[in-house]
């Protein structure tokens, strides 16, 4: 290892502001695609279910 | 022979393959994982400092796996787009759907960490040289490919009409790769060659496969959570969608 303090690591020998610029956007992009992918999924699952409650409800009502 | 064949071809159906893509997803987050965490390892902790480019070309280690996802996933993505566009297979184009984004994302992100490179080494964000203005242009098909794809409200001839672009758009793909080589360049070479020996420590070179592998795990993981949604938005007026979800 080439680092002999945490501040010499985050200061990148001088290109701190690229490298962790790099960095840091792959990990925020690759944290927020995920997390919009699951949403994604969970928004059209609520709506099928709240689709289907309303089925049954139409024809719990027909029945009556 | 012939069962193997109607065996794959059951996963072509979106009932079949929506709960096996909701399997896979853990095992490929965890990979994504175990290759990041090494990746990251030894880009940081075990890779040496670069003798000319000191600790700035740590940058290596996001900048190359991220280009390659860009266009191995374009690949991959026109080729389901073009067996839907063959076969008629409806899977195909939802996975060609679903991966359009994660493209960009790598697109972009090669872009953006190519430029935070380019300019200690350099002096320069950006230049219009053969190299950065293909894979911006593989950026831009990317977004055509989805813009095309939401203007049209008929699923169906949307992924007709998107599977055409994607096919023509393959033609970039050789140009990025071949570009360093077929025009004078600022970009440098491929650092990974088939024919000759990698120009760059052991160390170097293993933490940047791994990075790649962690990207592509990745990819797939949230190509496969998007397809799960794209299946689900398609078929909604099928039965087995009704008693998919609880």
């Amino acid at each position: 290892m080439q680092w002999a303090s945490a501040g010499e690591f985050f200061a990148m020998g001088g290109y701190a502001f690229y490298v962790w610029g790099s960095f840091g956007a792959c990990a925020l992009l690759m944290i927020v695609e995920p997390f919009l992918a699951k949403r994604r999924l969970s928004e059209v699952r609520r709506s099928l279910i709240r689709e289907r409650l309303a089925d049954e409800l139409e024809s719990q009502q027909r029945t009556q | 022979m012939r069962k193997s064949i109607v065996h794959w071809f059951k996963f072509a159906s979106p009932q079949s393959f929506y709960p096996l893509a909701g399997r896979m997803i853990p095992w490929f987050w965890a990979a994504a994982a175990v290759f990041g965490i090494s990746g990251l390892w030894i880009s940081f902790f075990v890779a040496p400092t670069d003798a000319q480019q000191g600790e700035g070309y740590r940058i290596i280690f996001v900048h190359v796996p991220a280009s390659w996802m860009s266009m191995f996933i374009y690949m991959v993505m026109a080729f389901w787009a073009g067996l839907g566009l063959a076969l008629n297979t409806r899977v195909s184009a939802m996975m060609a759907q679903s991966l359009a984004p994660t493209g960009a994302l790598m697109a972009a992100l090669s872009l953006w960490t190519g430029a935070l490179w380019g300019k200690p080494m350099w002096g320069a964000w950006w230049v219009w040289d053969a190299r950065l203005t293909s894979e911006l242009i593989l950026f831009f098909l990317y977004l055509g490919f989805m813009a095309l794809q939401a203007a049209i409200d008929d699923p169906r001839r949307a992924d007709k009409a998107g599977a055409i672009l994607a096919l023509v758009g393959v033609v970039n793909i050789p140009i990025i790769y071949f570009s360093v080589k077929w025009w004078n360049t600022l970009h440098q070479g491929s650092t990974i060659n088939m024919n000759k020996a990698p120009s760059m420590a052991q160390t170097m070179l293993w933490g940047m496969l791994l990075m790649a592998m962690a990207f592509w795990m990745y990819s797939i993981a949230v190509a496969l959570m998007r397809v799960r949604a794209i299946i689900l938005e398609r078929e909604r007026h099928t039965e087995w969608v009704k008693h998919a979800v609880g």
